[in-house]
């Protein structure tokens, strides 16, 4: 199993279980997890972003070597955010990075988003983009943090045909779903993690929205009980073959040719 | 209905590897993912463990034998509200959830606001819960629906539904104790209000010993509608009938606000159902009003049975109390109320 939707160290907020990697590492392995694609809580808040991607990628070598796969967060509205993402390639050999375009004050139809992804394209790197963190019913009154619009998304990863994109966390916020789910569903290159799909099902009903070939495990962990999104594949009754591919297959070809690059460098 | 074999907490864990935080691991592949990947191998595992895995849950969560505490179903698949019932069976079955307190069955419809019925919307929508209570009658209790704006008419809906139906509780949503012209609620809590609104209602309840379920809700964003209660209020109309028991819905939604009002009020229960299955809601529960008071909903269909099973699944307390939160506390409840309406009729 594959969790494509993990973070390192402490939410802002709240102390969760598994806030510090080693703990983090044993829990997800008793889980049945065989390989946690990581960000770092700190990245929501930090400006030194350089600081908190040095950090995430020590952190994943030292506790969780062949196990917790870093990806490097990024936000193209700091000075000399080319530098963070040419180390995140070239000195931590990330396959991938992390946007939290909500709590970096950025929004996707920023100019400054389509030369990141231009960038990202060009070096193979697989980009998430967590659409949401936390509900913004039970956010803290001093940061209320709305969901992340993808609907810019529809130009953006049409004009990049080869880039690869994952939502995290897109579904169910504050009693609506995310927006524009039906244009963006349709985005060859765009894929889904299911840790915020609602309703009986919900992630059943999110592969016939979008396909079987881009839906991928994530739980949101630590933040979340991992036992949510675990027990939502149970709960879809997918075929055996589906099942599999969301559990592992999906997360395995979506990071293949991001993997195979930062090996190569 | 569930007659599959009982697995054991250990046999879970084993298998699954669910709720299992301090079980040694060793699980993982030593796949190095900057290494080109094995695509094979990795299908030849997956095979072997998400089988196994994804195999052994039902037979765990049957063996829970989960009552829930706070279901609707208006978003069910289906035209009539048998056709729903069998659709939200399906899904319980799947999921191991023997019984189900129903809240709504039907939407509100012609109401002058959405969340304020009307008495015909009230009587219709209580027809439709009676209709899937007798659909059903082993798999549901039901709640009839309340709107204190019109007293008479939760009076008499009390009398139809619940002293002469098969109704064994009420329902209220937004509209206590305030009522919908006193605008929304401050942003600091605990303002004077007029509970005594509620007093024939709650007297009522207690005579016939209805269980009492009311939403609540703390939104950061302020109240979702007007005259949406809060935990706060709740205790406060609890603490005047201490016969009555009361479930807090939601408590509040944001765990953290909600869950301590509750504490040391011992007719009063908090449901976690219907907010993100954020982890450490459980925990906080158990800890500050005892695993008795904890009670297991879903808040289906808008939500997923799966994200808040998850919550008592997943917290960090012993497997006996994720048996009393998941179903053994609402038997206890319901024992009691069943006891009273032999007696009463």
């Amino acid at each position: 199993m594959i969790d494509t939707n993990v973070d390192l160290f402490n939410w802002p907020f709240r102390r969760v279980v598994g806030d510090d990697p080693a703990s983090l590492v044993t829990n997800l392995r008793s889980k049945g997890v065989t390989q946690a694609w990581v960000c770092s809580y700190e990245a929501l808040l930090c400006r030194d972003l350089t600081g908190v991607n040095a950090r995430l990628a020590s952190a994943a070598t030292q506790f969780g070597l062949n196990f917790l796969v870093p990806f490097g967060s990024i936000s193209p509205k700091l000075p000399d955010w080319r530098e963070d993402l040419r180390r995140c390639v070239e000195v931590h050999r990330m396959p991938g990075i992390r946007l939290h375009p909500n709590y970096h004050g950025y929004t996707l139809d920023d100019p400054a988003v389509g030369e990141l992804l231009a960038l990202a394209a060009g070096k193979k790197l697989l980009v998430q983009i967590a659409v949401s963190m936390e509900d913004v019913r039970t956010q803290n009154p001093l940061m209320k943090i709305p969901p992340v619009d993808p609907g810019p998304l529809v130009g953006l990863l049409t004009r990049l045909p080869d880039l690869r994109v994952q939502l995290l966390n897109a579904g169910y916020h504050a009693g609506v779903n995310t927006g524009h789910i039906d244009d963006i569903s349709r985005l060859e290159n765009l894929h889904f993690d299911f840790a915020c799909q609602e309703s009986v099902a919900g992630l059943a009903k999110l592969i016939a929205q979008t396909s079987p070939n881009r839906v991928a495990f994530g739980s949101h962990y630590p933040f979340f009980y991992f036992e949510s999104s675990f027990l939502k594949v149970y709960e879809a009754l997918l075929p055996a073959e589906q099942e599999m591919a969301v559990m592992e297959g999906n997360a395995r070809r979506l990071i293949g040719e991001g993997a195979l690059a930062a090996g190569r460098n | 209905m569930i007659n599959a074999r009982r697995a054991s907490r250990r046999e879970f864990i084993q298998q699954t590897g669910l709720a299992a935080a301090g079980i040694a691991g060793g699980m993982g592949t030593s796949a190095d993912w900057r290494e080109p990947i094995s695509h094979a191998a990795s299908a030849a595992s997956q095979a072997r463990e998400s089988v196994l895995t994804i195999a052994a849950v039902g037979s765990v969560l049957q063996s829970y034998r989960i009552w829930d505490v706070h279901a609707h179903l208006d978003r069910f698949t289906g035209a009539t509200t048998e056709e729903k019932v069998e659709d939200c069976l399906h899904w319980a079955d799947r999921m191991g959830v023997e019984r189900m307190l129903l809240l709504t069955v039907a939407s509100f419809g012609s109401g002058d606001e959405p969340d304020h019925p009307n008495p015909e919307d009230l009587r219709r929508m209580n027809d439709e819960c009676i209709k899937a209570v007798r659909k059903a009658p082993d798999r549901f209790f039901g709640c009839a629906f309340m709107n204190p704006n019109y007293m008479q008419a939760c009076l008499d809906e009390i009398n139809r539904c619940v002293r002469d139906g098969p109704l064994i509780g009420l329902k209220f949503e937004f509209d206590t104790p305030r009522h919908p012209d006193d605008g929304p609620h401050p942003v600091t809590y605990g303002a004077p209000r007029d509970l005594s609104v509620l007093d024939p209602i709650f007297q009522r309840a207690g005579e016939l010993n209805a269980v009492i379920m009311h939403h609540t809700f703390m939104s950061t964003l302020g109240p979702q509608n007007v005259g949406e209660s809060t935990p706060f209020e709740i205790v406060e109309v609890a603490k005047l009938h201490p016969n009555v028991t009361v479930i807090c819905g939601h408590t509040g939604g944001t765990w953290e606000l909600g869950i301590w009002p509750l504490r040391g009020v011992n007719n009063v229960y908090a449901d976690l159902s219907g907010s993100d299955p954020t982890s450490g809601y459980t925990e906080m529960a158990v800890r500050e009003l005892g695993v008795e008071h904890v009670l297991y909903g879903s808040d289906i269909e808008g939500r997923s049975f799966a994200s808040q099973i998850s919550k008592v699944l997943g917290a960090n307390i012993p497997d006996s109390s994720r048996h009393l939160i998941l179903g053994g506390n609402m038997r206890r409840l319901m024992e009691s109320v069943a006891r009273a309406r032999v007696i009463k009729t």
